[in-house]
């Protein structure tokens, strides 16, 4: 099974990059995660990283799109709730890029 | 409602009822059916979803499953409001049954975006005989 390598620790994932562990998560296996996604991580994509793993605490799903887009312009405005906020920090799907950096599962419900 | 956010196709709407009537554990359906739940309500359908016989257990507030080795997905079922799944019928019957009251089940709540987003709950406790009623009006019954 293919794996992230950070400081001598091995993370397996899935084929699609998934963290099959979630407890194995930490800050800078996501900043790789990110690079491997070619995003550059600012403080907006921890905003949204971090809301995420808020929201698989509480509820142990990752959410679809439309419902982090909800949730995002609850907790943050509506500069922040919508899909051309998201597509600009994550382009390939907010969902699935946000959760893989995340160290989420695919999210559920993801059509 | 959703129907206000897509006048343009409004009679493509059915009332969907997904029926549980397992326990969580043990079997995968309780988690199935959650799931399609889920992935279903991208559909922008009307679902409602019934507990019946041990599918109320489904809704029994501190499930704790560190002894079976399960993932406990009971923290999910608060997240259907924000999937625009806010009816949640409970029979009365079978909670009784069960020496369950309604007190023993958790707090589901949705935000009604109708009414200031006031929070309200999603779980309806309803007799077997609304029960048969509720099965009655709807399109289509899915059934775990």
């Amino acid at each position: 099974m293919a794996a992230y390598e950070l400081n001598g620790t091995t993370y397996e994932h899935d084929e699609e990059g998934y963290l099959t562990d979630i407890s194995q998560w930490n800050p800078e296996l996501a900043e790789l995660i990110a690079k491997d996604e070619k995003i550059e991580m600012t403080p907006e994509h921890w905003e949204v990283v971090n809301f995420l793993r808020e929201y698989y605490e509480e509820y142990q799903i990752a959410p679809a799109i439309r419902v982090l887009v909800k949730a995002m312009k609850k907790k943050f405005g509506k500069e922040k709730g919508s899909n051309k906020y998201l597509y600009e920090l994550f382009p390939y799907g907010p969902a699935k890029q946000a959760c893989k950096i995340a160290g989420l599962p695919k999210p559920t419900g993801c059509v | 409602m959703a129907m206000d956010e897509m006048p343009d196709v409004p009679d493509v709407t059915k009332k969907f009822l997904y029926v549980n009537r397992k326990a969580p554990y043990g079997t995968i359906y309780a988690l199935e059916s959650l799931e399609v739940v889920l992935i279903g309500a991208a559909f922008e359908q009307d679902v409602s979803l019934a507990f019946l016989d041990d599918g109320v257990y489904q809704l029994v507030d501190g499930q704790d499953t560190t002894g079976i080795g399960m993932k406990n997905f009971s923290p999910t079922y608060r997240a259907l409001g924000d999937y625009e799944v806010t009816k949640l019928y409970v029979e009365k019957e079978s909670l009784e049954e069960r020496g369950l009251t309604p007190d023993d089940l958790m707090q589901i709540t949705y935000e009604d975006e109708d009414d200031d987003w006031a929070e309200k709950p999603s779980i309806r406790i309803v007799s077997r005989a609304e029960m048969i009623d509720i099965m009655a009006d709807q399109d289509v019954i899915l059934s775990f």
